[in-house]
């Protein structure tokens, strides 16, 4: 077996096992589909009535920045499940396999693309129910906007595989994660215009890869003038997947139980 | 095959300025078993780790089935199996799935690692559990699974790092019975442990280890035979032929034999013949004999002498094994 089709082989193996536990964890599940509608609910209906976005309802605004933070935290799942097989022991046995050395964290990652693909599902219907429309947004756009977020989805999973292997229980990678990536989240114009910021953190918000993801998002599914955000968008993402993933994949190679 | 399947030589590993191997030597021949015999702390699970690819040695020689286990890392991966203390099974797959799941990853067809699966739930008594997820398994149920696991591939050396710590003596005896087995069927196995008694029950070869060195090895009689001679026990009916028994038995005896328990137990040098003789000597003198036999110095009693303490004493922890680059 050639050593591509072995990794393609593994991969598959292991994210066909990543998947098959979703439905034996609800608590997973739960991660997946509630706690996103949660969040366009609070958002829409507690805040949204005090936050200005001229020009724009709300919702409008909020969806495609939420959707973004649903979708970049959807990795979340590999480093629960990741510093969960360090801990058990599986991630020894995975080693000591004649198998492709990458492949468990491939495995992880390409899993999470197809949940990703499940959370937008649950995310548009959501925010098409409390009132979110594109503006003159072509099929083209719309597709290209969706596959700039799984891209994200995916660089995101690489993060969330570091954090995993660096985290001895699950609950420390909960942690580390909540700390170290939910912020930088909020610290742009996902939620709220970044102008509204004070000076320092306007500065901030407006060089965070999370605001131009949100303002690509939107100059695609609501015609706002796109500048540069379109392309520099893809640009983060294939850059956070080059840092990311050789250090997650040198990261395993060292990793051991206990 | 003409070199042992398992060589180590001048191993070294240290963690920090924690030595946990310091110049370790041994070999196991192919087809037998070999106990890695110390207390917690010892190095055993570094030194398995080691020999697993798992971990690189700091200096020193690893050879397993004639691969060099750092060189040759991702050939040798392809002929050992391996199972810990830490039962390592996905617990929310089934049984089945688990097995499937390390088959495919060896490379094996989807027809060939799904009968192999079935195979193998079945010798382990597994095959009603085998559509239930790994979490509703009991303890010895893991471990059979991550053992059934370890021998997928049919692996011609199997390492098992304190396979039955943990485990009930019913499911522990179990797990023995199946590690002879694999034993009888050709595999070498390396096995770690604390307990004297599953040394000396399954290993050909005793390596005791303590704080990374190897301090004794050799075969469970020939440890034992380190610590001095057989002890003979006679229990009596009463004790107040207790001053004549050790009296007739002073003549075959070592040192001064003692009593305890309404038992007089007495060192002696040779074997053939003695039991004969002190049954005659004692009923020369009337002494009436409740039984009497002979012992062996266990294992502990090798440990207690080699290290001036008992094996399952726990003197140090062992260092958190974990390598920053």
């Amino acid at each position: 077996m050639s050593a591509l089709a072995m990794t393609v082989s593994d991969t598959l193996v292991l994210a066909r096992r990543n998947l098959k536990r979703i439905p034996r964890q609800p608590d997973l599940l739960v991660a997946y589909t509630v706690q996103p509608v949660m969040f366009v609910l609070l958002f829409v209906y507690v805040f949204g009535g005090a936050i200005q976005t001229p020009g724009f309802d709300y919702v409008d605004f909020l969806m495609p920045g939420i959707i973004a933070q649903s979708i970049a935290f959807g990795g979340f799942v590999t480093a629960l499940g990741l510093s969960e097989d360090v801990q058990k022991g599986l991630i020894d046995r995975f080693r000591s396999l004649p198998m492709s050395r990458g492949a468990v964290l491939s495995g992880r990652t390409f899993s999470d693309i197809l949940l990703n693909c499940l959370s937008l599902v649950v995310l548009f219907s959501v925010g098409f129910i409390a009132g979110f429309n594109f503006q003159d947004a072509t099929v083209g756009e719309i597709a290209l906007g969706i596959v700039l977020l799984l891209l994200l989805g995916y660089a995101f999973s690489w993060v969330f595989a570091l954090i995993g292997l660096f985290s001895s229980t699950p609950e420390t990678a909960n942690s580390l994660g909540f700390t170290l990536i939910f912020p930088l989240t909020f610290a742009s114009s996902m939620f709220v215009p970044a102008e509204s910021m004070p000076d320092g953190l306007q500065q901030v918000a407006e060089a965070n890869p999370f605001t131009t993801i949100t303002d690509a998002l939107r100059s695609l599914w609501l015609d706002t003038p796109a500048h540069t955000d379109i392309w520099m968008s893809f640009l983060w993402c294939f850059a956070i997947i080059a840092v990311f993933a050789p250090l997650a994949i040198r990261r395993y190679r060292q990793v051991s139980a206990r | 095959m003409s070199e042992d399947a398992i060589v180590v030589e001048g191993l070294e590993k240290s963690y920090g300025s924690v030595r946990a191997l310091c110049s370790v030597d041994f070999s196991a021949p192919t087809g037998s078993v070999l106990g890695l015999l110390g207390p917690n702390g010892a190095g055993k699970t570094t030194a398995v780790r080691i020999l697993a690819t798992l971990l690189e040695p700091d200096g020193g020689i690893a050879r397993v089935a004639g691969l060099d286990a750092v060189r040759d890392a991702a050939k040798l991966r392809a002929k050992i199996g391996l199972a810990g203390q830490y039962a390592a099974v996905d617990e929310n797959l089934t049984g089945f799935e688990n097995l499937d799941m390390v088959g495919r990853l060896y490379h094996m067809g989807k027809a060939e690692a799904r009968a192999r699966a079935d195979e193998l739930l079945e010798h382990f008594e597994l095959t009603h559990a085998a559509k239930r997820p790994a979490k509703t398994y009991s303890g010895g149920m893991r471990r059979r699974l991550d053992l059934a696991a370890a021998l997928v591939f049919r692996p011609p050396v199997l390492f098992l790092d304190e396979p039955t710590t943990g485990l009930d003596p019913r499911s522990r005896l179990g797990l023995w019975e199946t590690i002879e087995s694999r034993a009888a069927a050709g595999t070498t196995v390396l096995l770690t442990t604390q307990y004297l008694d599953e040394a000396d029950r399954l290993a050909d070869q005793i390596v005791v280890v303590d704080h990374g060195t190897v301090i004794a090895a050799g075969t469970s009689d020939e440890l034992k035979d380190r610590v001095g001679g057989e002890r003979l026990e006679v229990q009596l009916e009463d004790d107040t032929d207790a001053e004549r028994a050790m009296a007739a038995l002073a003549e075959i005896s070592e040192d001064r034999p003692t009593l305890e328990d309404h038992t007089v137990r007495a060192a002696v040098r040779r074997r053939s013949g003695i039991i004969a003789e002190a049954v005659r000597r004692l009923d020369d003198v009337d002494v009436c004999v409740e039984d009497i036999a002979m012992r062996r110095p266990t294992l502990d009693d090798v440990f207690i002498a080699l290290t001036g303490r008992a094996a399952e004493e726990e003197p140090s922890e062992e260092p958190r094994e974990e390598v920053y680059a």
